[in-house]
């Protein structure tokens, strides 16, 4: 086997990797201070996909308003988009669930997947529609001396990285982050010493939707935008969240990017393994390490 | 007088047949009406070429009998089956049962086509499938109302495949759509390419509507293989061409073979990434000036030139109107019976006869995406390299698999 090969495929399953991680990230902050299974989570990505398109291609068509929102541009509308939505649903929705046990929180979650996933199909095709804007800089292919990679993409694996290391550094190694991890361990301590808690919740949850929406914007160029492709991408983030430990800032992302490129690595040693490869290491950890691999035992 | 008396029993015999059963042995039409059904993928990865272009194919070829039948309405419903087996065939089961549908044209995925035409053929419907390419729909799993029209996977590599080999292509891996479509063709393509002396070196399944082909394509790039046969359709083949330019296969040195390839695909790719892909086909619209006449009045409507699917959907429902006025009843087995005994002859076909499988005989074009510099308009893009008569073409009927002929 030419290491031209291994290294190629290893880049590609980098490339998925970086959305794992991203969407893993959101779950697993998520889950850290809400303790909610947020089910929704595939449809924030998909829902960030097409902000960006429909920004560029429906503004006029049916907003009447004759602007068009670049790829640039998507990059930060979106993530505020989505983020706006999921600080509705807390507020609204998730807030009354919080003192019940996780599956209300994850059928609530599942509800709204459902129906913005109906909601979407219905305007859109479930195929896919291709994203029309990448931006010309973006469009082109770079040698890499064993392969030859598409720019977008290795601008993709970069930002998501960059994004993904700067919110574990807020997280860890900041004042707003150590608040945010003090309300986490003990809600009603942190209350008595004046934080407010629960906007603080609030917040986490429209920057977790913030993140898969901005993760669904870097994916459009790559796939086809389509009501679905949410929907194909949680469940192995679940299995992702799962082995990394749940509520683990750096464990998620550190199991997205190991699993993107074990998965990868999987096609070139037996493809047909490739799609339960991650499946059949979710069951290895939940049997010898059900915490996870960078969780704590409670 | 006997005489007489026994006429006046066989009318009120016909009448009572008539009133009793969708498909009366009696004369007529059933229902005061010929009802025709367009099933295709209105919205996915096939949409583009038969879709909502067949369904306006279909109501050019009424319009241009003339609207009516014996003075009755010539009516035409559509749907779309969402690439979906039980979904299509619970459309068919819908129309044929309540809406009184005639004929279902369209079709357009082996997977639906092959539910829909064993349902339509229990119910005495005739299907006339012209989208979808598997050869079981006249092969083993033929029906005695299911006519295949427009092109089948057996057809596909004859002339493709047997030039590429020719040309040096020995070496071949497959991109396969992963459901009976790609199987069938996949097998069909590997046949012709072992029958030459090629060989295949590997072959890889993805899923129908992948967005994203670029591990299989380095899979493609790592086997070593000289040529990269895809076996899939529509906006599959667009996404694999595409990307396959995005990590330089072909510059890399290996070459694509597109085992199907519609003109709205190289449309959709543009002439920089399609040119020189060849591929076959059973029609261009530029063939001939009655072709190119036929297709500019579907462009002015369409806003694109018609796939040999949409132009074969045109002359499917007309040659099967001819057919229901010559008999002078739409009952399924008096038509299906008159469609065999016809020389069907319109700008889409010269000659075709469709035999008792159900296939429809005719001659297919090996083409080649021309150049931007060779291109003289928007959708000047494809060179007829060489004819493939119908009997090289297709599985003769004296080879066919079909129970119907043992």
């Amino acid at each position: 086997m030419p290491i031209s090969v291994i290294l190629a495929q290893a880049l590609l399953g980098l490339n998925v990797g970086v959305f794992y991680a991203m969407l893993s990230l959101g779950l697993a902050v998520i889950f850290g201070l809400l303790n909610i299974i947020n089910f929704a989570h595939g449809a924030m990505y998909m829902l960030g996909a097409f902000v960006a398109l429909i920004g560029y291609s429906y503004l006029e068509q049916w907003f009447g308003i004759s602007a068009q929102i670049g790829f640039w541009g998507s990059l930060i509308v979106a993530p505020l988009v989505v983020g706006a939505l999921g600080v509705l649903i807390e507020r609204t929705m998730l807030k009354r669930l919080y003192d019940l046990d996780h599956i209300y929180g994850l059928l609530l979650t599942f509800g709204i997947t459902l129906i913005l996933q109906g909601l979407f199909s219905n305007y859109f095709n479930v195929a896919g529609t291709p994203y029309p804007a990448t931006p010309d800089v973006l469009n082109g292919v770079m040698n890499l001396g064993f392969m030859y990679f598409p720019t977008y993409r290795i601008f993709a694996i970069v930002f998501s990285l960059v994004v993904c290391f700067v919110t574990w550094y807020v997280i860890e190694h900041t004042r707003l982050g150590s608040r945010l991890r003090a309300g986490v361990e003990n809600p009603q301590l942190t209350q008595a010493f004046g934080i407010n808690v629960p906007v603080m919740i609030t917040l986490t949850f429209g920057f977790g939707a913030a993140l898969a929406g901005l993760a669904g914007v870097l994916a459009a160029p790559i796939y086809s935008v389509s009501p679905l492709m949410g929907a194909d991408l949680i469940i192995v983030v679940f299995a992702v969240v799962v082995i990394g430990g749940m509520g683990s800032i750096m464990g998620a992302i550190l199991s997205g990017l190991a699993l993107g490129l074990i998965e990868g690595l999987t096609k070139v040693i037996y493809p047909p393994a490739a799609s339960t490869v991650i499946f059949f290491l979710m069951v290895l950890v939940l049997l010898f390490r059900p915490a996870g691999l960078f969780g704590k035992e409670k | 007088m006997v005489k007489q008396w026994m006429k006046g029993l066989a009318g009120v015999a016909g009448v009572i047949g008539l009133s009793c059963s969708l498909n009366a042995t009696a004369g007529g039409l059933s229902n005061d009406t010929v009802k025709i059904g367009v099933l295709s993928d209105m919205s996915g990865v096939y949409k583009a070429l038969e879709g909502p272009g067949a369904r306006l194919a279909a109501k050019m070829a009424i319009d241009d009998f003339g609207g009516t039948m014996m003075g009755k309405k010539i009516e035409l419903i559509s749907a779309d089956h969402q690439n979906k087996a039980d979904i299509g065939a619970s459309i068919a089961r819908e129309w044929i049962d309540s809406k009184n549908v005639d004929m279902i044209v369209g079709l357009d995925n082996s997977a639906v086509g092959l539910a829909v035409q064993g349902l339509a053929s229990d119910k005495k419907t005739i299907t006339m499938a012209t989208g979808p390419a598997t050869a079981a729909l006249t092969e083993a799993q033929c029906s005695k109302y299911g006519i295949h029209y427009v092109y089948d996977t057996h057809a596909l590599p004859v002339g493709t495949a047997t030039a590429i080999v020719k040309n040096g292509g020995k070496k071949w891996f497959f991109i396969t759509a992963d459901y009976t479509f790609g199987h069938a063709l996949q097998d069909s393509t590997s046949a012709v390419v072992k029958n030459l002396g090629g060989e295949v070196v590997g072959s890889v399944n993805a899923p129908l509507g992948t967005t994203d082909f670029s591990s299989y394509l380095l899979q493609a790039q790592a086997s070593g293989a000289d040529v990269v046969g895809l076996a899939n359709a529509g906006q599959d083949t667009v996404n694999s061409i595409k990307q396959a330019n995005q990590f330089r296969i072909v510059q890399s040195g290996q070459k694509l073979a597109g085992m199907l390839v519609f003109i709205t695909d190289v449309k959709s790719m543009g002439l920089d990434i399609a040119k020189g892909l060849q591929f076959t086909t059973a029609f261009v619209w530029n063939q001939s000036d009655e072709a190119k006449k036929w297709s500019q009045r579907y462009y002015d409507q369409q806003g694109a030139m018609p796939t040999m699917v949409q132009a074969g959907v045109y002359s499917a429902v007309l040659h099967y109107l001819e057919a229901v006025k010559a008999a002078g009843t739409d009952n399924s087995d008096t038509v299906r019976k008159q469609l065999g005994e016809m020389t069907l002859n319109d700008f889409f076909v010269k000659d075709g006869k469709i035999v008792a499988n159900g296939l429809m005989m005719h001659d297919m074009y090996l083409v080649k995406v021309k150049t931007p510099e060779e291109s003289k308009s928007d959708w000047d893009l494809l060179e007829v390299v060489s004819r493939i008569p119908a009997d090289q073409a297709y599985i003769p009927v004296s080879e066919s698999a079909c129970p119907l002929l043992k």
